[in-house]
């Protein structure tokens, strides 16, 4: 099925769709590479799954809004979605009960490397759902009346779903007042785990809601939710906040420590790599010595005879406060001082911390020391005279 | 040590409030009294200075020790010859302190030992930039200036070889050339270091300058000075004439002859200088160069049995000497950081001047 571009109306709008989607004809066992064509629709489209009818008026209202999507339409993306993993899988050599979305996304890198520096201009397969935005369908019957009791606020999801919480909460205040009434009533202070988890952002509510909303909308949701919360015993309140939270993944950085060799005096040491704009690093670190650094043979003294230089070859040693007790081998190529100093650090942050304890470790990276520095120098543009700078304007 | 100082404050002023004016300049006197006293209540505490002031009686007990150098010698013996940062230096602690080094005790050694009767023996202070070669040659030419040597000391032989202003054709030989400048500037310090030697030496030639002046046979090397001195033009050519004098007679035994060249490399190496039509000099082009060759080369009376030279390491200073000199920047309050006192700033300060003396003192400078 070819990428559609579809526009409404005598509106011949035409947005090119950048997921390109493979589709698999059923007969043949080939497929056929995406093409991009023009569709006009003189009828206005329905979308989602509500119970709206077709309406047919002259007037298109749905023309001033976006391109829209049938129910059907999306239906039957879907369905060749699903056709499309089973030959995928087929073709892949794996089973087709059991291909999740990861084994896709490998799948068609496979199929289909593409050189993009863009990640989403690369080719992608996922699910209708992730592709096609939701829209919002036509809210309003045949004899023009709304659907929704809240159609005329403006924001109606975003106030039934007030409404929907304030009613949650004041069903768990009567519950509770009914145990206190009781004297059943316990203080379990059971509050969940709200570490390891967040609020939904603004966007996220917008896109789950499919409608705009305020800041000051956004805040008073969230204290809400933070008042069903704070009324201790609601579980069933609880149940629907956590629809509402993310969760947030603790470890951002899990640093892989080189394991620590014995060469043949028996002496302790470790090596690892670092590198800096194009400079490249390797250092041995021993783990008994006085503090002297031999940095391609030479003393670092003669190698790096500016201040700056060592200062930053200091600085790991400094940090840890172990200036006079380890002895460093290095070679470095590429680059110029200043870099092959950066990667020569690196390289020796990384090569101490096998030697130091996890929380150290957790400091050096927290200060910068393990993070190989990722900029490098931006190419010139034709044009302009160098990356940024632009040639000289004259007037005339 | 600043403790110590402030302790011995107070028990002056209690003793003696009526001679409070007279603190001033009695506190240095009775500091050096005390010293030792001080010394054997902290007796943990490094010292970095030395009471003994003489050269020839440093041993190795005094290694790494700042010894007191007396701002009148240093205008007889060093007219020229101190690295200019020692020299600021100098001039901002009002006092000139050098540090008793291996290096320099070795050679002093070696001198104290030497025998006169056999050939001039020749040592080579070389090592890596800025651990301390000119000042051990300073510590050296101290001492013998102390012991009564002539002393001739060319401080660095690179300026002789690069940034001259007037070449001259040289007079006395046609393919050399002469620097006239250099030559008077060196003369002119010449004198002062040495100024009782040059009535006593006495010339074994007669040289002629120009067709009015000459120097007869017999004259005192003050003259053959003066000479050079006040005729720019001959100025080159007077300091041949010593060198030759002075390399003739010292095996005689009247004087001991030290000669220091700093910076010999520049000897051997290329100049910077340029004739008119840009094409390169030579170093055996410039008479100084040439004749100071000559001094330096071992073709003094006897010498073929002896080694070409000695070569004596300068290295980089050991933790002990570090110590030392760090303790001679705090006395001098030279440090104004608040870390410069503690163990980490020291450690700090040791990582990244790798004990160089010369990088040591440069960082120190900021602090």
């Amino acid at each position: 099925m070819a990428v559609s571009c579809v526009s409404c109306g005598g509106v011949p709008s035409c947005r090119l769709f950048l997921g390109v989607r493979v589709s698999l004809a059923p007969r043949q066992a080939l497929w056929k590479a995406s093409t991009i064509e023009l569709q006009t629709v003189s009828r206005c489209q329905i979308l989602r799954l509500r119970h709206t009818t077709v309406v047919t008026t002259k007037k298109n209202v749905a023309a001033l809004r976006r391109e829209t999507y049938t129910v059907d339409f999306i239906k039957k993306q879907i369905e060749e979605f699903n056709i499309g993993k089973r030959h995928l899988a087929n073709m892949m050599g794996e089973d087709p009960e059991t291909l999740t979305q990861v084994d896709i996304d490998r799948a068609i890198a496979y199929l289909f490397p593409s050189g993009l520096f863009e990640k989403r201009a690369r080719p992608i397969m996922k699910h209708p759902e992730q592709i096609f935005p939701k829209q919002k369908s036509i809210q309003w019957g045949e004899d023009g009346r709304p659907f929704h009791f809240l159609f005329y606020t403006g924001k109606q999801s975003y106030y039934s779903l007030m409404h929907d919480t304030y009613g949650k909460l004041l069903n768990v205040e009567k519950h509770k007042n009914q145990l206190q009434a009781k004297d059943l009533f316990s203080e379990k202070a059971k509050t969940k785990d709200l570490i390891g988890s967040r609020w939904l952002i603004k966007e996220e509510l917008e896109e789950m809601l499919v409608e705009k909303l305020s800041d000051q909308d956004y805040t008073q949701f969230i204290q809400l939710l933070e008042r069903l919360l704070a009324v201790p015993g609601g579980a069933t309140g609880e149940e629907f906040v956590q629809r509402f939270r993310r969760s947030v993944t603790v470890q951002s950085n899990k640093q892989l420590i080189e394991p620590v060799q014995h060469d043949k005096q028996g002496r302790a040491f470790s090596t690892s790599h670092g590198k800096r704009k194009s400079a490249k690093a390797e250092a041995v670190v021993y783990e008994c010595g006085s503090g002297g650094v031999q940095v391609n043979g030479m003393d670092y003294l003669l190698y790096f005879p500016v201040t700056q230089d060592r200062e930053q070859l200091m600085f790991p040693f400094h940090f840890l406060d172990r200036l006079g007790k380890h002895d460093v081998t290095c070679t470095v190529s590429g680059g110029g001082r200043s870099a092959q100093a950066g990667a020569i650090r690196l390289a020796m942050a990384r090569a101490l911390c096998s030697f130091v304890t996890e929380e150290e470790v957790e400091w050096m990276r927290q200060a910068g020391l393990l993070t190989t520095d990722p900029r490098v120098r931006e190419r010139k543009k034709p044009g302009q005279e160098g990356a940024r700078r632009k040639f000289t304007w004259k007037k005339r | 040590m600043l403790k110590g100082m402030t302790r011995l404050f107070f028990r002056v002023h209690k003793l003696d409030p009526g001679r409070f004016l007279h603190i001033g300049t009695q506190v240095p006197q009775s500091l050096a009294a005390h010293l030792d006293n001080q010394v054997s209540i902290e007796s943990l505490r490094p010292i970095s200075r030395t009471s003994e002031n003489d050269p020839a009686k440093h041993e190795e007990q005094h290694e790494g020790q700042h010894y007191n150098l007396p701002l009148q010698d240093m205008k007889t013996i060093f007219p020229h010859g101190l690295p200019p940062r020692f020299v600021m230096q100098v001039k901002t602690f009002n006092e000139a302190c050098l540090m008793v080094r291996k290096p320099a005790l070795e050679l002093l050694h070696h001198l104290k030992s030497t025998n006169f009767a056999h050939p001039a023996v020749r040592y080579v202070l070389y090592g890596e930039k800025g651990t301390g070669k000119t000042l051990s040659l300073c510590h050296i030419i101290h001492f013998c200036a102390k012991q009564d040597w002539l002393i001739l000391h060319i401080p660095d032989a690179h300026l002789w070889v690069k940034n001259c202003r007037d070449l001259l054709q040289s007079t006395y030989n046609k393919q050399r050339f002469d620097q006239p400048l250099e030559a008077s500037f060196w003369l002119k310090n010449f004198k002062t270091a040495n100024e009782r030697f040059l009535s006593q030496i006495k010339t074994q030639e007669k040289y002629v300058w120009n067709k009015r002046e000459s120097t007869e046979k017999g004259s005192p090397l003050g003259e053959i000075v003066e000479q050079g001195m006040t005729r720019v033009r001959n100025a080159t050519d007077a300091v041949g004439i010593v060198l030759k004098e002075l390399k003739k007679q010292s095996s005689l035994g009247i004087f001991h002859l030290l000669v220091a060249v700093d910076g010999v490399n520049a000897l051997w190496g290329r100049t910077t200088l340029k004739r008119e039509d840009k094409s390169p000099v030579a170093p055996e082009e410039l008479a100084l160069i040439y004749n100071l060759r000559k001094m330096v080369k071992n073709d003094w009376e006897g010498f073929d049995t002896l080694d070409p030279f000695i070569p004596i390491l300068v290295s980089n200073y050991n933790p002990k000497e570090f110590e030392s000199c760090m303790q001679y920047y705090l006395e001098n309050n030279w440090l104004q950081h608040e870390k410069a006192h503690t163990e980490e700033g020291k450690k700090e300060l040791l990582f990244l001047s790798n004990a160089n003396p010369g990088q040591l003192e440069r960082l120190c400078a900021y602090l």
